[in-house]
């Protein structure tokens, strides 16, 4: 016979309540099921009304995130069993600092326009027929930015970052790691216009370091990481404007190069 | 439309059919409180503070310098009061948990390649520590000699 | 009732409905382009795909080779205008997404790499290490958000297509976070809802994939077509049904049985040899390979666990080194869902549904019969695939056939009148079918849970890899049954904000009628071929179905059958032969098959 846990989720329906409170569910625990099926089990055996976002099950669409046990999850890739030991309890949260819709369900529509202020886009300044070919690309130029390609957006980052919680127009890790994504792509012309995006006190500099995002993601994307890279280069930019008056035009030297 | 008994007609005064209300979680003044990378985070920024006051007390020292032996010396007998040995020994702890901190966040900010592969990080942290140790041992050299 | 009204719709944020989107906003930048996902985009399940796309890129290669291993692959029910539309489009399109920033895996020299891929005779897949489907998909969003007219509506579910006089004229949706129901009106409507595996009790497929876009078209009285074929994968993991890649054979995994016997070679695959083979044993295809797991299932040979039968494959010769070279992501999977080692341990393994062929039937630029509705990416069936798709072509079908249904759409659209009242009105009758059949319903007692369990067990038994008069008409029967059973189902929840409840109850509403069609069209037709094995009809029958089923819905809810001819154009139907025609001295997959999962 399987082992049982108590799940401990915070209810909220905006037609029913003023606030969240806390329901009760017993589940079984299989050595195969993720904190996911427990929430499918009670949805399909116990509770209809349970919501929750989920979709591929296998950590790549960034659907399921949640605050498991307190800390930012993929609850598709977190067994049942590394929480379970006989009676106890397992709390199941929706992702912290977001507006909660409804039970686990947070509301995403901020973080979609935070990810597109970065204009995460290939930025050419003039496009060669598609009869040229491929833009040629290293594997190593390819490395430089492999990393910061990796996001799937699932938000657990900005759950970690307390400055999100407290600033809430910060940019935030992922949209600034996307936006890093692109300014090391041998192929992209964009960084300048990138940096007057992200120069600012709500972008870069609004971050201060405190390093949770790159310990919570599940693929290793290392935003904070991005952050202080893109610190460094601001306020070399800076410094180089004053040194030189050419300083300034330093990201259209960068551009020509690439054309070459 | 339809004279069933169902939840949404049932409104609270703050619901409007069609127009949900998010719930906004408020962040506690304590969150930092809560978990341990968050006390971490403070006691970093906090550390701030700390060196800050070695540097007042430096400061302060030069000033009693400037103002005679006697000063130096009165200066120095307040060095060795339990108030000041305390302010020291909580400045150094926050001094040194600040460089280490520091030290080990330095591989994030520096993305050093090398043939198109990142350097690992204790290769980035290590000479930080290295000429932490150097200059430490020439200081130490430069009193005790 | 609100409403809102564009010129071309998009059911989908998946490769295809993205490729389609951006595809009508560059034909005619004046259309007002809509996206409708129920998901946001990047989390359509293409994100999944990891193996690769093909086309062909390399000097070696030729368009007439990927035809014909494609032709060839599909057991000759390929449309050969289609394919060769397809295999000349293909690499363009995979240049297009180079251009618009996709991070494919590189050669030394810096131009594209390409790897090797089951069925196909010559390198020709290109990859993005092994998360193509996840870089495409991203790559795709992302170019989008530049693209001004077009509109997201993210996390809106599509219920129903308005259709007036035979044309179709916009859809009506449900927006989740509000639950507000209502008409969004358009000159063009494009389904790219994906494919049906939800419908099978064990795939590969995400949550999301219901097949909604092929029940939608067929309620609207657009036809189905190849329903019967679907595609099973023959190493997935059981219990989750995570895809464990065919490259993990190609770099030379066996399949073994309890005995720990090469047992393909029992079944004209070929004899075993110590390095792989191409088309030969562990690199047969897809269908015939799932096929031979059900054999030696029967016959006992197999290892029961408690999510069924497997087998094992064997990566241990490999040894770790090429196991983290090639296929860290296998090992990564084994590790973190499997609880097992790969290096050290053998990985249990069994057929997994994994692909529709059929779909929503379409002509070359995706127009469905229907004026104004479009079909592309898995929803539709074009078609190239077949009675068996082979692996890394559908990523690219997308994009090709994606970018032809949305230019096709916008052509279109610009010469049609905005739609008229009369939308509205079925908007609404829409709208009051939802809230008395589900949100405002007195009584009930069915689940929404039972059902669809009930529904996968019984796909599962009358049409699986093999099957037959009875077990399907047994099927039929029991789905039929279900149909009833469905108008007396209940919902706890009755709430009109993010109702997932609701959702999953039309969703399978959806999944009722896909699968009734599957019943239906496999039903039909006697004879066996490709992914459609009947055991009392186990040769293939040109004679009779070298032709595609066409499945209608007639009014009365039931089903109506026909048949298309197959297009031949230059490749007459031959033979399909693996293993025995292997060369005497065994040509040798090269060493450098990179790593990842295919699909
Ligand atoms: C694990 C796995 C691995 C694979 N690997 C490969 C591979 O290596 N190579 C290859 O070529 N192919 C592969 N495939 C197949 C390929 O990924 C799919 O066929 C392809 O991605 C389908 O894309 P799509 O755009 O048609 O649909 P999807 O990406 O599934 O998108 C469907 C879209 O429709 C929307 N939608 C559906 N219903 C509704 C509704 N009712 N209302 C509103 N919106 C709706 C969804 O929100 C979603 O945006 C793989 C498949 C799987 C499952
Ligand atoms: S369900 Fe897709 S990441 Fe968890």
């Amino acid at each position: 016979m399987a082992d049982k846990i108590v799940l401990e989720i915070p209810r909220y329906s905006p037609e029913r309540d003023v606030k969240p409170h806390f329901e009760e569910f017993e589940v079984p625990v299989h050595k195969e099921w993720v904190v996911l099926d427990a929430l499918n089990y009670i949805k399909d055996q116990v509770d209809g009304s349970l919501t929750y976002r989920w979709s591929c099950r296998m950590g790549i669409c960034g659907s399921c995130g949640m605050m498991v046990d307190g800390e930012p999850k993929l609850s598709c890739a977190t067994f049942l069993s590394s929480y379970s030991r006989n009676g106890n309890k397992l709390r199941v949260e929706p992702l912290r600092y977001f507006p909660i819709i409804r039970d686990l369900v947070t509301e995403l529509s901020d973080f979609l326009v935070k990810l597109k202020a970065v204009k995460p886009w290939l930025i050419r300044q003039e496009e060669p027929p598609l009869s040229e070919g491929e833009f040629l690309q290293t594997p190593e130029q390819l490395e430089q930015y492999k990393q910061y390609s990796m996001c799937i957006n699932c938000t657990l980052c900005y759950a970690a970052c307390p400055v999100v919680g407290l600033d809430p127009v910060f940019v935030g890790p992922a949209a600034i790691a996307l936006a890093q994504r692109y300014n090391q792509d041998s192929r992209d012309q964009g960084a300048g216009d990138r940096m007057a995006v992200l120069a600012h006190p709500e972008g870069i500099w609004g971050c201060t370091f405190v390093g949770e995002c790159t310990r919570v993601c599940p693929k290793h994307v290392d935003p904070a990481g991005a952050i202080q890279q893109y610190k460094l280069k601001a306020a070399l930019d800076w410094v180089k404007s004053f040194v030189t008056p050419l300083g300034r035009k330093n990201t259209d030297v960068r551009r020509e190069a690439a054309n070459d | 439309m339809f004279a069933v008994k169902q939840p949404t007609t049932k409104v609270l005064p703050l619901y409007q059919e069609f127009h949900p209300r998010w719930y906004r979680p408020r962040v506690s003044v304590y969150w930092w409180l809560g978990q341990w990378q968050y006390l971490k985070f403070i006691l970093r920024e906090i550390s701030s503070v700390f060196v800050a006051v070695f540097v007042v007390i430096t400061l302060l020292q030069l000033r009693a310098l400037r103002a005679g032996p006697e000063a130096y010396a009165r200066f120095q007998h307040w060095l060795q009061s339990p108030i000041a040995l305390a302010i020291n020994g909580i400045s150094l702890f926050f001094v040194l948990f600040h460089t280490i901190t520091w030290f080990n966040l330095a591989p994030r900010a520096m993305a050093v390649r090398f043939r198109g592969k990142r350097l690992p990080e204790i290769l980035i942290a290590a000479p930080n520590y290295v000429v932490w140790a150097l200059v430490s041992a020439g200081v130490t050299w430069l009193v005790l000699r | 009732m609100d409403a809102s009204s564009h010129d071309v719709l998009l059911v989908g944020g998946g490769g295809a409905g993205l490729r389609a989107a951006i595809a009508a906003a560059e034909v005619n930048p004046k259309l007002s382009i809509a996206v409708v996902s129920k998901v946001y985009p990047m989390r359509s399940h293409t994100v999944s795909a990891e193996g690769g796309a093909a086309g062909v890129v390399k000097g070696d290669d030729s368009l007439d080779e990927h035809a014909y291993d494609t032709i060839s692959g599909g057991d000759w029910l390929c449309d050969q205008d289609a394919v060769e539309a397809f295999v000349k489009e293909a690499p363009q399109e995979l240049l297009q997404l180079e251009r618009w920033g996709c991070p494919w895996s590189r050669e030394p020299d810096g131009h594209i790499a390409v790897r090797a891929f089951g069925g196909m005779k010559r390198r020709r897949t290109w990859f993005a290490a092994d998360k193509t489907g996840f870089h495409m998909l991203h790559t795709l969003f992302q170019t989008t958000l530049k693209f001004d007219p077009i509109t997201r509506y993210d996390e809106w579910f599509v219920t129903k297509l308005l259709v007036d006089d035979g044309r179709v004229d916009g859809v009506v949706a449900i927006e989740l976070m509000s639950g507000k129901i209502q008409a969004i009106t358009a000159k063009a409507v494009i389904l790219c809802t994906g494919g049906c595996g939800r419908v099978f009790p064990f795939t590969t497929n995400a949550n999301i994939k219901n097949g909604d876009g092929m029940a939608l078209a067929y309620r609207a009285g657009a036809s189905l077509k190849d329903m019967e074929f679907v595609q099973y994968h023959p190493t997935g993991l059981p219990f989750t049904g995570i895809l464990i890649t065919e490259a993990a054979r190609a770099e030379g995994g066996y399949l073994l049985n309890k005995d720990g016997y090469r047992y393909l070679q029992d079944y004209n695959l070929g004899k075993p040899q110590p390095n792989p083979v191409m088309r030969s044993m562990e690199l047969g295809p897809r269908d015939r390979l799932s096929q031979a797991f059900v054999m030696e299932d029967q016959k006992g040979r197999t290892l029961a666990t408690p999510y069924g039968s497997v087998v094992h494959l064997d990566l241990r010769h490999l040894g770790e080194k090429i196991i983290n070279s090639k296929l860290p992501f296998v090992r990564e999977l084994c590790l973190k869902y499997q609880n097992l080692d790969p290096v050290k341990e053998l990985i249990p393994v069994r057929p997994v549904v994994h692909y529709m062929m059929g779909g929503v039937s379409t002509d070359m630029n995706g127009a469905t019969p229907l004026a104004g509705l479009y079909a592309a990416g898995e929803v539709a069936c074009v078609s190239i695939n077949g009675a068996n798709r082979l692996g890394s072509n559908s990523l690219s079908e997308c994009l090709v056939f994606g970018a032809r249904a949305g230019k096709a759409a916008a052509l279109y659209a610009a010469e049609q009148k905005a739609a008229d009242d009369k939308a509205m009105a079925q908007a609404n009758d829409e709208r009051k079918r939802l809230e008395a059949q589900f949100l405002h319903k007195q009584g009930g007692r069915e689940r929404v849970a039972t059902i669809r369990e009930q529904m996968q067990k019984a796909i599962e038994k009358s049409a699986g890899i093999y099957r037959e008069e009875t077990s399907l008409a047994e099927g039929a029967n029991k789905l039929f049954e279900l149909q009833e059973r469905y108008q007396d189902i209940v919902l706890d929840d009755r709430s009109r904000t993010f109702n997932t409840e609701l959702e999953g109850a039309l969703e399978l509403g959806f999944m009722l009628d896909v699968a009734e069609s599957i019943v239906q069209c496999a039903l039909h037709r006697t004879e066996s071929r490709g992914a459609h094995q009947r055991t009392d009809f186990p040769a293939r029958d040109d004679e009779n179905f070298l032709a595609h089923s066409l499945v209608f819905r007639k009014p009365d809810g039931s089903s109506r059958v026909e048949y298309l001819p197959v297009k031949v154009t230059r490749w007459a139907p031959g033979e399909r032969v693996y293993g025995e025609q292997a060369p005497e001295s065994p040509q040798q997959i090269p060493q450098a098959v990179p790593a990842g999962r295919a699909g």
